[in-house]
């Protein structure tokens, strides 16, 4: 079965392919804060990623509608990209086609669970519109 | 979408010559103490003067440069009010001198702010690298590394604003080098230009520039380390170090970086010794997976025919191993006189640090946390990797 991006259903499927990832919880098991993806002028997927798990993760129709401590806003086409692997979201966010917003340092010192982060939604069975 | 970088390099026999061909009113010297002792600081004052322009030395940069001396640095630009920053020496200085740069213009920025997401809009001064030693490339790229001494750790960032605007490579200014600093900074060369050849981030443009340094090291190093006077070797291995800076700044590094980040900030090794005792190992594990593209290399650099990757890459791990024993550098972690009590209680702060390098995620073979323990521990007893 395939998932729409983005929709509630995919953005579940994604929560439960990070809660059952070991690499992303032995990569993460330090990382506390919380995200949201954008896509621009569309919505948002929040994450609230705690000592490798997710704690919850929300389909935001209103992708401002919550105040996590970093954002991460790109168009659909820069999203497609990055989850069919062929953007690195660190690139992505080096070259400004990527917007973050929120503390650069903490993220590159936790580059590693932010790979396994992007290959949990990688695993994610995702159709497109 | 990517970018590639680069500064005005002005290389070869009398480049430092060309400093009197500039324009401008008041130029800062960031540099070393050592450097002002040996005279090349007022080489580079005399060139300056005969430019027109005034000058300030900032000479109080130390090896690993501390965020806490950046500052003291922005403070003297602040008040001499450059229109060139001078970076003079190895890869503390010019580092140093980019971070000076970029808070002279943005004093309401800390150096672990500057990154290359924010635009620095930078307009007062533009930088001019003049390496001292052949290693570091840091003339070349946007890169800069700086060390928290509180944490003990360094901290690696950079923005695309922040390439000198030029680059001297003037070979006698490495004349007078030791040959343990030679070797040194010459591996991490070597390091460099291989781990930009392999890493993920590579690309068409970068390549080349890789491939070149890479062979150029591997021919000439071990003559500048055996006859500082050699000047043919010298001429090359510095141009080597600028043209791998050029390779690897437009395409990051590796696992060999990540692990010598962790391993030199710990035990306090220098960059160049602490990069390069890991690259055989992480020629091995890589190969190991099937990755890289060391074959390549070593064809290039003359030491295999060979079409078949892995017998290549093999070659090409024994090549450097054998460089590296040449030029006297520790092939172990145990060969720095580090106690395995010592090594084993710092063990989950090398593996931490590594695995949050910035270096560490663009290796074309990324170790889980437990492999990684076990690939310290192999580099610790010198046993070549088996996984």
């Amino acid at each position: 079965m395939s998932y729409k991006f983005p929709s509630p259903e995919w953005v579940k499927a994604f929560e439960e392919q990070i809660n059952s990832s070991d690499a992303y919880a032995n990569a993460a098991k330090t990382w506390e804060g919380d995200i949201t993806l954008i896509i621009d002028g569309g919505p948002g997927i929040y994450l609230d990623l705690w000592h490798g798990k997710c704690r919850a993760a929300e389909y935001l129709t209103d992708p401002h509608s919550k105040n996590p401590e970093f954002k991460i806003t790109g168009d659909l086409e820069k999203w497609k990209k990055v989850l069919a692997g062929k953007l690195d979201p660190v690139q992505g966010m080096v070259t400004r086609q990527l917007k973050l917003d929120g503390n650069l340092v903490k993220i590159m010192k936790n580059v590693k669970a932010a790979q396994e982060l992007v290959r949990c939604a990688t695993r994610v069975p995702t159709t497109f519109e | 979408m990517w970018y590639f970088s680069s500064p005005f390099v002005v290389f070869g026999e009398e480049a430092l010559g060309h400093l009197e061909q500039l324009s401008g009113e008041r130029a800062l010297i960031v540099t070393d103490a050592t450097l002002t002792r040996l005279g090349i600081v007022a080489r580079v004052e005399e060139a300056l003067h005969k430019a027109g322009m005034q000058t300030r030395v900032f000479d109080e940069v130390e090896p690993e440069p501390s965020l806490q001396t950046t500052k003291r640095g922005a403070r003297v630009a602040a008040d001499f009010q450059p229109d060139w920053i001078v970076g003079l020496g190895g890869g503390s200085p010019m580092d140093a001198s980019k971070a000076i740069w970029a808070m002279y213009e943005r004093p309401d920025l800390e150096p672990t702010e500057i990154n290359p997401m924010i635009t620095l809009g930078l307009h007062k001064a533009r930088l001019i690298a003049i390496p001292t030693t052949a290693g570091t490339g840091s003339e070349a790229t946007w890169a800069l590394v700086l060390t928290d001494t509180e944490e003990r750790r360094k901290f690696s960032t950079g923005s695309r604003e922040l390439v000198p605007t030029l680059a001297i490579v003037d070979p006698s200014l490495t004349q007078g080098l030791p040959p343990r600093i030679t070797a040194d900074t010459g591996l991490d060369a070597l390091t460099h230009a291989i781990e930009g050849y392999v890493t993920v981030w590579r690309n068409d443009f970068t390549d080349g520039l890789c491939l070149k340094a890479a062979q150029l090291v591997l021919t000439y190093l071990e003559r500048a380390v055996r006859n500082g006077d050699d000047m043919e070797a010298r001429e090359h291995m510095a141009n080597a170090a600028t043209i791998a800076g050029l390779g690897f700044g437009n395409a990051n590094l590796g696992l060999g970086h990540a692990m010598g980040h962790s391993f030199g900030a710990l035990f306090k090794q220098p960059h160049g010794r602490a990069v390069a005792l890991f690259l055989p190992y992480t020629i091995d594990y890589t190969t190991n997976g099937g990755l890289g593209r060391y074959g390549d290399i070593a064809r290039f650099a003359g030491l295999t025919d060979s079409r078949d990757e892995e017998e290549a890459a093999r070659i090409l791990a024994v090549r450097v191993r054998e460089l590296e024993q040449a030029v006297g550098q520790p092939m172990c972690i145990a060969d720095f006189g580090i106690d395995r009590a010592a090594f084993r209680e710092m063990l989950p702060r090398l593996v931490e640090y590594a695995e949050q390098d910035t270096q560490f995620f663009t290796a074309p073979r990324i170790p889980d946390t437990e492999e990684l323990a076990q690939m310290f521990e192999y580099v610790y007893e010198g046993r070549s990797i088996d996984f």
